[in-house]
């Protein structure tokens, strides 16, 4: 198993190196860069003296070096104005339009970014789960028709337009501003036990628009997977031998159909993250989703670079999780490695 | 020999022997439904099987309605898109009726009086029941160039003459918000055409490659389908958006928009495109037209290709709502198209604000075409699906 974790992060690696040099293309692609820009602007107004500071920042930043070069001292694998001081070294870079380091720009929006994915995840598992085992075991009832609908309002309506939906009747229906982290009363107020619940129900919302599309999807492939087992001849087997038939789910064909479920996550990853940008954007919640939106509009590169590539991080750490529980449930995989060679 | 057997003298239990001529094709003559199916191209079968799923054949009538606003834009609106009404700014919908005082006219809108409110300084207004507007069909109205070349003014309804028709109401400059869905149409539903047949193009040219040659160039463009994959799509769709040069004409920007649409949706299509391509060309009939001589390019177009165009067709028709949805969502965060264009999403942008919604919730109305398109896109898909593989 440790062998098995070992080789699945060390796969890691290249992955990053090459969706660090596709962000840093994707980054580098809009013409001229933030300082170039502003340089035109002064020139542009005539005033000329600032200029020589934005062209010592150029020069501070390597704005001015080849495109290779410029990625490698941004990682960090190449020295720079100060030797190596890149992503590597903890070095995030620097964000012009704040004017501060990345870091303390972003910072504070980390921790709820990355709450806010898990909780969506786990809200994905704990909701998709028993629905969908419900809807293979009771087929074509009333409730396995209601979800399966349910679902497919779910898959069809994109997430923003579905916060766009709920913030509006929320706010008709019970005047509540869902907007937000919390609730306008406890901003710049210390904390205390109503300030957290606040924070608590301003986060549910966002969750479940965030999950639903991801919790349709699952319980489609879930019902599915059990559909296929639940016909099986063992399931036969074990029933006409007497077995329990809530003891007969669980032991056999549920194993057999979590498979492709907990694979299924990891695909789904991306989407979710994706889903969270947005969701982020339209509900106003202080995660990197809005400050994304606005580095992209002002040309903040390295914020921007950064930004998209711990978005990236955090799904290959989502995945990397979801392959790591498939190969402790099914040992075909953590050992597969070893048996085929 | 029949003859011989019955005139032998009979003394055990005679061995019966029907004298009519044997017919050999008797014993596997078909009904006529089987023959029907046997005979059938592959496509007449799948037609067949797609008809089954219903909910699939209304998507696809449904689709069909919506996508008539494409090339009918002008005709179908009532007003052009960017016409502005400064008498009514942010107008609520008029109800269609049909009675007035009980009495049948045929459908109408009552006549809006509109105030300003003293204490929210916005205006309000309310219908005018002894203003009974009737509507016109096939009727002149605003000015517009179809297609760009014919000057016209033929709509399919219009507003009686002096009044209003603001199906679902107008937004913050006057403009009416159903005309501007039907003209938004015409981007948002081509859209995802472009972009899948440029997924298509590159998912193609890719999976072909890596499913036909195989070795190195496969596990170089399977690792290059995994990053691609594992990458969030919409935070690179906005990066790469807002790359788009601010100089470019609306055109130019609409094709800027396709071609990255398309960019990061060809590595699923690709991976279908490969595990057929693998499976396929182990067939005999490949195997035959390689040693006869034909080239790559011959074997996988002409041979290979035809037997996953529908799968092909199918998976394209599934990634066409993801694409509109990121058109949409792009133009709502102002980083897609722009005004003077008008796509649904373009629409949306003002419904950015919240507190603007809430007092006036139909400039939402958007959000109802597109969720119905895309489920529409959906079940049609599956059904696409379904019926890909006629034989099984």
């Amino acid at each position: 198993m440790l062998y098995y974790i070992l080789r699945r992060i060390l796969a890691m690696i290249p992955t990053l190196l090459v969706i660090s040099l596709l962000t840093f293309f994707i980054i580098e692609l809009p013409t001229g860069d933030y300082i170039t820009n502003q340089i035109a602007a002064l020139k542009a107004v005539g005033e000329e003296s600032s200029i020589g500071k934005l062209e010592f920042l150029r020069k501070e930043f390597s704005l001015d070096r080849p495109f290779l070069e410029r990625y490698l001292i941004w990682v960090g694998l190449w020295p720079g104005p100060h030797g190596l001081d890149g992503l590597l070294q903890g070095n995030w870079g620097w964000s012009f339009e704040f004017d501060k380091p990345v870091e303390e720009v972003i910072g504070p929006t980390l921790p709820l970014t990355v709450v806010l994915n898990f909780a969506t995840i786990l809200f994905v598992y704990v909701v998709s789960f028993p629905i969908g085992i419900y809807s293979a075991t009771r087929q074509y009832s009333w409730g396995d028709y209601g979800f399966t609908f349910l679902g497919y309002i779910g898959l069809a309506t994109p997430n923003f337009l579905l916060a766009l939906i709920l913030l509006y009747f929320f706010n008709r229906w019970f005047g509540l501003s869902v907007g937000g982290l919390m609730a306008p009363e406890y901003i710049d107020q210390p904390w205390s036990f109503d300030k957290a619940m606040s924070v608590l129900a301003h986060l549910i919302v966002p969750t479940i628009v965030i999950g639903t599309s991801g919790t349709a999807a699952m319980i489609r492939r879930l019902r599915a997977n059990l559909l296929d087992e639940l016909h099986k001849q063992y399931v036969t087997t074990g029933r006409a031998k007497g077995l329990k038939e809530n003891q007969l789910l669980i032991k056999y064909p549920l194993r057999m159909a979590i498979n492709p479920f907990i694979a299924d996550i990891g695909n789904l990853i991306p989407s979710m993250v994706s889903g969270s940008v947005i969701v982020s954007v339209v509900m106003s919640l202080p995660t990197v989703g809005p400050v994304l939106l606005s580095a992209l509009q002002s040309q903040d590169q390295f914020l921007s670079g950064f930004i998209l590539l711990f978005v990236a991080v955090l799904t290959l750490i989502g995945m990397l999780i979801s392959d790591l529980l498939l190969a402790v449930l099914d040992p075909r995989i953590r050992l597969g490695g070893r048996a085929s060679s | 020999m029949s003859m011989d057997v019955k005139q032998t003298p009979a003394r055990k239990v005679e061995h019966y022997v029907d004298p009519t001529p044997f017919n050999p094709a008797v014993a596997e003559e078909m009904t006529p439904e089987q023959e029907r199916f046997y005979q059938a191209s592959q496509w007449k079968i799948m037609w067949w099987k797609f008809k089954r799923h219903k909910i699939a054949v209304w998507s696809g009538v449904i689709l069909i309605l919506f996508y008539l606003c494409v090339p009918f834009a002008e005709q179908i609106a009532p007003y052009t898109a960017n016409q502005r009404d400064s008498l009514h700014l942010y107008a609520p919908p008029q109800q269609v009726h049909f009675f007035h005082e009980g009495r049948f006219v045929g459908p109408f809108v009552y006549g809006m009086t509109s105030e300003i409110d003293m204490d929210t300084l916005q205006w309000v207004f309310k219908d005018d029941p002894n203003n009974v507007q009737r509507i016109r069909f096939l009727c002149r109205g605003a000015d517009y160039k179809f297609w760009g070349m014919f000057t016209s003014n033929v709509h399919l309804f219009c507003p009686a003459k002096g009044g209003t028709l603001f199906l679902l109401g107008t937004d913050r400059l006057g403009r009416d918000q159903f005309s501007g869905l039907v003209y938004g149409a015409r981007l948002s539903l081509t859209v995802g055409l472009v972009g899948v047949t440029i997924s298509i193009v590159l998912g193609l040219f890719f999976g072909g490659i890596a499913g036909y040659f195989g070795g190195i160039l496969d596990s170089m463009i399977q690792r290059m389908i995994e990053i691609l994959r594992s990458l969030p799509e919409l935070p690179l769709w906005m990066a790469l958006s807002a790359a788009l040069p601010v100089t470019w004409s609306p055109v130019w920007i609409y094709f800027g928009l396709t071609i990255i649409l398309g960019l990061l949706d060809w590595p699923g299509l690709a991976r279908a495109v490969r595990s057929k391509l693998l499976s396929l060309r182990e067939e005999e009939y490949a195997k035959a037209a390689v040693l006869m001589g034909a080239k790559p390019g011959r074997v996988i177009g002409r041979h290979l290709l035809p037997g996953f165009t529908s799968h092909i067709i199918a998976s394209a028709t599934l990634s066409i709502p993801s694409m509109i949805l990121g058109e949409t969502a792009l133009s709502y965060l102002n980083l897609g198209l722009r005004r003077p264009s008008v796509s649904w999403g373009v629409l949306l942008n003002e419904a950015q604000n919240i507190s603007v919604v809430t007092v006036y919730p139909w400039l939402m109305a958007p959000v109802i075409p597109i969720i119905i398109v895309v489920l529409a896109f959906n079940f049609l898909g599956d059904g696409l699906r379904d019926a890909a593989d006629p034989y099984k």
